[in-house]
């Protein structure tokens, strides 16, 4: 995609640093404070950034991407005025929209329309302005039969629906988007990519946090690739979108060699992973897998608390630890929705092309929110290994089926 | 659509403000979040102004039973029934702004911490719906007033005067409080004492003079709140301009000073701590 370099700035970082401190006992009352007026106030420090600085030109659709913990949201944070920078100087034109998250300023125990009308001012616009955008609001939510009925009534679709449009008709120059893009159904959906799509035509600035590689490079003229409060790379959207997976499944302080080793649980929090395994065509247990034949990958995991819209997911990787393959799958409850409960047991059955080249491989299997952060219930890394024979042994990661001819096209002596 | 100019300039970005946004942006966002959360609370329900009303007026009919019929405080003072419910009330204000600013930007966390939004609106606006509840319950309370026979004079026009110390005292405890909060959560708890002792310092059940407490010492050290010194001020403008005075009450300039210094300083500090604070409050939550 063409980045319009030539046009104006409209966002200028300049080694930009934050620094949050982490108190190791934390004084929490004033009583505390007043008991052990000289209590230690040791802190640990967690760099969250360290010398960020780019450029984002007006009209340019601009995606971050990066791990959980990397920085990104405290950038987005510090660019929305949220928090403070310790250090370096952020300068932007035109006006900003002051959210990071849909729906953020919703009050339930109000009426859809007043909601509306808060909103917009919190975003900037004077009430009678508000008022006037009212109509078109509600009527992109399709929301209109509802405007006097209290959002505690509201399902949750409904909800992301007027919160989308509320922040579209903010009109802002310059919007701060935080994973939003996937919201609503699919007609909706198919509403807000042509919004998207018109804002980007009206020359609006967009700067999109997001772990969706697909909506980056479907949307981003540029990317950012933020790990460990630093910028790795900016460029190219494909580029970064390959750049983060290898980071994303190449854990970076665990990475010694490709000794993914047993089934480590990282992170657990709200499911377990009770067993992973490879399967022969005859439902066996096997240990390895021809070349080219049909990986056959189950699993069960068991949830440990009740919530919504999470995706079991995985990720094949060898045995340097460099993440080949990424798949996942939305967990559905016992009625078919998205809702799942404490104790569910959900048994995840997956069949992959296998274009591996011999060698050992590692599954990691996680369970992840869908929406918001993304947050990580569970990460086992190296959940299944197996072992790919067969086939050419080429040194290369891949061996997949090809056709290919190397003839003499023309002959320069006779 | 909008109609900004071509090219907007690049403009430094100051980081979280209490008032971040500009002026009117801030007053907007204070007038419409108190004014929403006002009708909700009050209109909402039918029941929701009444139990508003319903609140002081029960503590009201208590205390007069008590305080005349037990303690016998007021018998000799004719207007003390409608000297007591306009205490009550202007009292109940106070402590209901400020008890529910406390926690209000912890409450509001998520605004602060996903939104670019004026802080200070956050607390402010707590105190002005509670103002608004006041105005409402006063027009009860001077019905009351007036079917007492008490007769309408031309110092009621300096009513409005003592209400806006009040709100100011209010909104400076407020912004103290609401910003500490946020770190230290033993001050609700702090606060809850403090102003229950703050009820007690201020002559609402106890009416100063000779009829009253009749105790000019105590009465001195009474006026260096400056919560006493604007109780004491609306008793003499509203209902009985021959009781005591502050000035009167105070027996010289010195109480009367330190009320006045009180006063500013919780306001100042108030202010000042809100504003240090504010900025780093999205990380502390």
């Amino acid at each position: 995609m063409s980045v319009p370099a030539e046009r104006p700035l409209a966002i200028q970082v300049e080694d930009v640093k934050k620094t949050f401190r982490i108190p190791t006992k934390r004084v929490d009352s004033l009583k505390e404070r007043a008991v052990h007026p000289f209590a230690s106030r040791d802190f640990r420090e967690l760099r969250a950034l360290d010398g960020v600085s780019f450029e984002i030109h007006q009209g340019e659709f601009f995606g971050i991407v990066g791990r959980n913990g990397s920085g990104k949201s405290t950038l987005l944070k510090i660019l929305a005025s949220i928090y403070k920078a310790d250090a370096g100087r952020i300068r932007m034109a035109g006006r900003l929209a002051p959210f990071i998250e849909l729906g953020v300023g919703f009050n339930v125990e109000l009426t859809a329309r007043e909601n509306v009308i808060l909103n917009g001012v919190m975003m900037g616009l004077t009430q009678r302005e508000t008022r006037g955008r009212l109509d078109a609001v509600l009527e992109f939510a399709e929301l209109h039969d509802f405007a006097d009925l209290k959002l505690k009534n509201f399902s949750s679709g409904m909800l992301v629906r007027l919160a989308f449009s509320t922040m579209m008709q903010a009109d802002a120059d310059i919007l701060l988007i935080d994973e939003v893009l996937a919201v609503g159904d699919a007609a909706f959906q198919q509403k807000c990519a042509d919004a998207f799509h018109e804002m980007k035509a009206a020359g609006k600035t967009i700067i999109l946090v997001t772990h969706e590689m697909k909506t980056v490079e479907e949307y981003c003229h540029r990317a950012m690739l933020i790990d460990a409060g630093e910028i790795r790379q900016i460029g190219d959207p494909a580029e970064i979108g390959r750049q983060y997976l290898r980071l994303n499944f190449q854990p970076g302080a665990q990475a010694e060699g490709g000794h993914a080793g047993e089934g480590v649980p990282a992170v657990a929090e709200g499911a377990s992973l009770v067993d992973a395994w490879i399967e022969d065509e005859h439902r066996e247990r096997a240990s390895g897998v021809e070349h080219g034949e049909e990986i056959r990958l189950r699993a069960e995991i068991e949830l440990s608390r009740d919530t919504i819209g999470v995706s079991a997911s995985f990720i094949v990787a060898n045995a340097d630890g460099v993440g080949l393959f990424q798949f996942s799958a939305p967990i559905r409850g016992a009625d078919g929705s998205g809702r799942v409960y404490a104790g569910d047991r959900v048994a995840v059955s997956a069949r992959l092309a296998n274009p591996l080249a011999p060698g050992r491989y590692f599954v990691h299997a996680g369970v992840r929110q869908d929406q918001g952060e993304g947050d990580v219930e569970l990460f086992v890394h190296g959940a299944v290994d197996f072992v790919v024979f067969g086939g050419e042994r080429s040194g290369s990661l891949l061996a997949l089926d090809h056709e290919v001819e190397a003839t003499v096209a023309e002959r320069s002596r006779s | 659509m909008s109609a900004h100019p071509v090219a907007p300039e690049l403009r430094e970005v100051a980081g979280p403000s209490p008032l971040g946004g500009g002026w009117r942006r801030f007053f907007s966002l204070l007038w419409l979040m108190s004014a929403t959360e006002f009708r909700r609370t009050y209109f909402g329900t039918v029941l929701g102004y009444l139990w508003s009303l319903v609140r002081p007026l029960l503590l009201f009919a208590v205390l007069l039973f008590v305080f005349t019929q037990i303690f016998r405080v007021g018998h000799n003072l004719p207007y003390y029934p409608v000297l007591l419910l306009l205490g009550i009330v202007l009292y109940t204000f106070f402590q209901e702004a400020t008890s529910s600013a406390v926690t209000s930007v912890v409450t509001q966390e998520g605004v602060v911490r996903k939104t670019q939004f004026p802080r200070l609106v956050i607390p402010i606006s707590v105190v002005l719906t509670a103002s608004f509840n006041l105005l409402l319950n006063l027009i009860v309370v001077f019905v009351f007033i007036l079917a007492w026979g008490v007769d309408p004079t031309w110092t009621w026009l300096l009513f409005p005067l003592p209400l806006l110390l009040l709100f100011v005292l209010a909104a400076g405890v407020a912004m103290m409080l609401s910003a500490l909060y946020v770190r230290f959560r033993d001050v609700a708890i702090i606060w809850a004492v403090l102003a229950q002792t703050l009820f007690y310092a201020t002559p609402i059940l106890y009416p100063l003079g000779k009829k009253g407490l009749n105790d000019p010492s105590i009465e001195h050290i009474l006026m260096i709140n400056p919560l006493a010194v604007i109780f004491e001020q609306v008793r003499v403008w509203i209902l009985e301009p021959s009781a005591p005075t502050a000035a009167e009450a105070a027996g010289g300039p010195l109480p009367l000073v330190a009320a006045g210094a009180i006063f500013v300083s919780v306001c100042v500090l108030g202010a000042w701590i809100f504003a240090h604070r504010s900025p780093g409050i999205a990380e502390e939550l």
